[in-house]
């Protein structure tokens, strides 16, 4: 069998992933959807693994204005990611049983 | 790429997929949001490793000014603000997502026409990115009250929209297929932003719980994008986690509205603070109550179920409510707590505000749960919540028929806290206020609720 080629790979590995977060979310009780909210906003920083290697490419081609590009994009994200995970464990802590 | 990369790239799914897990009971919650974070970490040390990168600079000092910039803004938040927070932070995704396509864009271009996986979701990545991160900021701005929170929209603005999607799907076709053209390629990011903007603008303040679901779906769907750019795995199932979560809860606001989304989005509804000039009380009337009148109520029931809405958090009336509440239980009153699912101003907002003020999570109940519970209940004590408990959601004929709401009149007694006889968003009267059973407390729901404490303290 020929390997497929990769775009078809990752259109696989999308729809199943969809399929996945969509079996798991639905079980979220609606007192957890905010921090589910705010959880999932962090993981959507998940972007800083693109911005990462852009940049690394970038070094590489010596292109300034797509190490900048990559620069505000890592800032962007790492805001997300670190500010997303922080926020939704300050308000995890607060719940709690009586 | 390199195998040991991708085996560690599969476990970071997995870890996300298990963490989100975790996020389904609030015993395992935090657990699950560390589960995740791990996941990411294992993501980007692999990603820096596989990558050699040569000169460290830039890449730490963005994740530098990022982590501060996140960390000080998650510690600094007020609970209240929830919402402003993941709206201008699902901005911050997109966006990135949105650079990462840019960037490969100016990689990419000099050599002529693009390769079409690459071409296609560049230009797919960048749309969704971009009305994301514009979109993502109109929310902010709104839930900031920095711009009007009314829906603006009209037949023009809403040609203009169409006109625009229409416009990006045929340029950015031609991009990604024939040429490569930079100008071109601004214009794109240009109307892309525009698009995000008039999207936004169009959904009243009060419809904002479901636009930043809505965008939180997107930015996922962004880094998705970003991952087919890429061919990178993790990216691509992170960001559909991400997109799935948020289509559900969109979907699930929607459904708690009893709203198409096509009506949320283009509808102009949501108009805050609804003038009702048209609504007279008539010759009903509605019998009032004053604090010494509802402590003895409360403290000689045997159940309550307290209706908490949004008003209360403006009015920062939560620690007092739970005074309210320890008080009563310490004379054996049943207090239960029943939130409706738009009760604060982003889904699942209120659970927060109410963790927030010590109230324990077992003593909160949906509107599923709770609802069968009213004829069994005393008294129902609505503090700063209007529409979700108007009866005449049940009639066909009204304006808000068919979204459901808490039967609070099916109890043996209803309190209502509340200023005064007006509306609430849907602008429409309230039957339950001139219902005998039903007494009012007018006033501040902070001052109110205060001189509630104080007159069972003393009973």
């Amino acid at each position: 069998m020929e390997s497929m080629p990769i775009m078809l790979v990752a259109l696989y590995v999308f729809v199943l992933a969809t399929l996945a977060g969509k079996e798991v979310i639905t079980k979220v009780p609606p007192t957890l959807h905010t921090p589910l909210m705010s959880g999932a906003n962090a993981i959507s920083g998940i972007a800083l693994i693109g911005a990462l290697i852009v940049s690394a490419e970038a070094e590489m081609a010596r292109e300034p204005v797509v190490v900048i590009l990559g620069l505000v994009s890592i800032i962007f994200a790492s805001i997300n990611v670190v500010g997303g995970f922080l926020v939704t464990d300050r308000m995890l802590e607060m719940f709690k049983k009586k | 790429m390199n195998l040991v990369t991708q085996f560690a790239y599969l476990v970071s799914a997995l870890l996300f997929v298990v963490g989100l897990k975790q996020l389904s009971s609030p015993a395992t919650a935090r657990k699950g949001n560390v589960m995740a974070s791990a996941a990411m970490l294992l993501a980007i040390v692999v990603t820096l490793v596989e990558q050699d990168v040569l000169t460290w600079t830039w890449i730490v000092t963005g994740i530098i000014i990022g982590s501060l910039i996140g960390a000080t803004a998650a510690r600094m938040v007020k609970m209240t603000s929830m919402p402003e927070m993941v709206g201008i932070f699902n901005g911050f995704g997109g966006g990135a997502s949105a650079l990462v396509a840019g960037a490969e864009f100016v990689r990419l271009q000099p050599f002529g026409v693009l390769p079409l996986g690459q071409g296609s979701t560049i230009m797919l990545g960048m749309l969704i990115g971009g009305v994301t991160f514009s979109g993502s900021v109109v929310a902010f701005g709104k839930l900031a009250g920095w711009i009007t929170g009314n829906p603006v929209t009209n037949k023009f603005l809403q040609a203009v929209t169409a006109l625009i999607f229409v416009g990006l799907l045929g340029v950015g076709t031609y991009i990604a297929v024939q040429d490569p053209s930079m100008v071109l390629f601004l214009v794109f990011i240009a109307a892309a932003l525009i698009l995000g903007i008039l999207l936004v603008n169009a959904i009243g303040g009060a419809d904002m719980p479901v636009a930043i679901s809505l965008l939180n779906s997107y930015s996922g769907l962004a880094a998705s994008a970003a991952g087919f750019i890429l061919g990178n795995m993790i990216l691509i199932i992170a960001g559909a986690l991400v997109g799935a979560a948020g289509l559900i809860l969109t979907n699930l606001m929607c459904k708690a509205m009893n709203r198409s989304l096509a009506n949320v989005m283009f509808g102009g509804f949501g108009t805050e603070g609804a003038t009702a000039a048209s609504i007279g009380a008539g010759d009903k009337t509605a019998r009032s109550v004053d604090a010494e009148g509802a402590a003895m109520i409360l403290a000689y029931c045997q159940s309550v179920v307290v209706v908490p809405g949004y008003g209360l958090a403006v009015a920062q009336a939560q620690h007092d409510l739970k005074k309210l509440c320890d008080l009563l239980e310490e004379r054996g009153v049943d207090v239960k707590f029943a939130v409706h699912p738009v009760a604060g101003r982003m889904p699942g907002h209120m659970n927060v505000l109410l963790a927030e003020a010590d109230v324990p999570y077992n003593q909160l109940y949906d509107l599923e749960e709770i609802n069968d519970q009213f004829k069994d209940t005393d008294v129902a004590l609505i503090v700063g919540a209007n529409d979700v408990v108007n009866p005449d959601a049940r009639k066909p004929d009204s304006v808000i028929a068919g979204m459901p709401i808490l039967d609070v009149d099916y109890a043996r007694n209803v309190i209502i806290m509340k200023r005064s006889l007006s509306p609430g968003f849907a602008g429409i009267d309230n039957p339950l206020f001139y219902m005998d059973k039903t007494m009012m407390f007018f006033g501040s729901a902070k001052p109110s609720m205060q001189d509630l404490v104080r007159e069972v303290r003393e009973m």
